[in-house]
């Protein structure tokens, strides 16, 4: 899932210091489930913004809600519940939540809550790890199911780097190094020859660098 | 001009009993200041991060949780939730530039002591001599 962070009060509050009424609109989906953005990060972010006004000896009137989804056409349409009831909305949805409502809604201001940092998933109770980086040619089948992409410092393809110390990476001591890993699982499963194939220099145009993706279905348009 | 601060404490069932078995001239006689007002809790695990908020916007000056010992909490780790709550409150006063040491958390043993008090008689003179809470400034 996607993996976000409430920002800084003072940023969120910075972006609605003119408004007088604002939607907090939280989203079901993955900042739900990352407790970052779902209904009950809406009431403490909106609590929060209101005493941020006071502060300030400004008073703001906030509405609170939460869609389904925000990456999606059909709920986006649910804003209309609260038509009239705010001059601005802060989006708790990732930033793809926030791209949707400025596409789908021309004139109206809407500010992010939240830093969307990554894909990732949680490996303990309030612990999130980035896993994939959606680099669109994935390589999972040659590296044991752990990805040289999102979880080696230098996305390496032919890993580990001279760094590698027992099985940490050189960036830092806490952090694993991938590549050692992917070594002792291709071991495990029997594959430790797929470590000597040397992958070819990677074309990187699916990862992003040649402009914004978009997935056509044909099956699917109508 | 003297300041008496509004001061919202919220305890949970075991460590407040006090409150309930002295009643307020008891409690005034302890030492227990006026101006702080209790809410009983079942227990402080229980207690959301948006109520404690809540108390701020009411006019709370300042906010205190007492809870179990953070081993011996009746609901196992009721306590320790709170305490963590507590921290996230504190760290959104700070990014709002508002003193952090407005909310606080105290462990305590149930029943009938002489520390409940003295919580009680800290965050009020902390909270006196802090002034009022900034989120009171005159909304315009
Ligand atoms: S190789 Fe690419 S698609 Fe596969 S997990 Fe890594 S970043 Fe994601
Ligand atoms: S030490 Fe391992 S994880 Fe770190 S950069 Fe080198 S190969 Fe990548």
């Amino acid at each position: 899932m996607i993996i976000a962070d409430r920002k800084p009060l003072d940023e969120i509050v910075g972006m609605v210091s003119d408004a007088k009424k604002i939607l907090v609109l939280g989203c079901r989906g993955c900042v739900t489930v990352c407790s970052a953005g779902g209904e009950r990060e809406v009431e403490i972010l909106a609590s929060l913004i209101r005493l941020g006004m006071l502060k300030q000896g400004k008073k703001i009137e906030t509405v609170e809600g939460t869609l389904v989804r925000q990456c999606d056409k059909e709920y986006i349409d649910g804003i209309d519940e609260w038509e009239g009831q705010y001059d601005a909305i802060v989006s708790m949805a990732c930033g793809v939540g926030v791209n949707f409502i400025a596409n789908l809604r021309p004139t109206t201001k809407v500010y992010p809550a939240v830093n969307t940092s990554f894909f990732g998933g949680s490996t303990d109770q309030g612990v999130w790890m980035e896993q994939c980086a959606g680099c669109g040619n994935c390589v999972l089948h040659l590296t044991g199911g752990l990805c040289p992409v999102a979880r080696c410092a230098k996305s390496l393809m032919n890993g580990p780097c001279g760094g590698s110390v027992n099985g940490r990476c050189e960036i830092h001591p806490d952090v694993e190094c991938i590549w050692q890993s992917i070594h002792d699982r291709l071991g495990r499963i029997g594959n430790a020859e797929a470590m000597n194939v040397i992958a070819p220099i990677r074309d990187w145009s699916t990862a992003g660098h040649g402009g914004p993706r978009k997935t056509l279905r044909d099956d699917l348009t109508i | 001009m003297t300041f008496t601060p509004d001061i919202q404490a919220f305890c949970c069932h075991y460590t407040s009993q006090q409150t309930i078995a002295e009643g307020k001239k008891g409690l005034k006689d302890d030492g227990l200041p006026a101006n702080i007002t209790f809410h009983r809790v079942v227990c402080t695990g229980k207690l959301q991060v948006s109520t404690l908020l809540k108390a701020f916007e009411e006019g709370a000056d300042g906010v205190y949780v007492v809870g179990c010992p953070e081993d011996k909490c009746h609901n196992v780790k009721g306590s320790q939730r709170a305490a963590k709550r507590v921290v996230a409150i504190k760290k959104a006063l700070a990014e709002l530039a508002v003193e952090p040491e407005r909310i606080e958390m105290f462990h305590l043993e149930r029943g009938f002591h002489p520390e409940f008090v003295e919580a009680a008689q800290l965050m009020n003179k902390r909270i006196t001599d802090l002034g009022p809470c900034p989120f009171k400034g005159e909304a315009k």
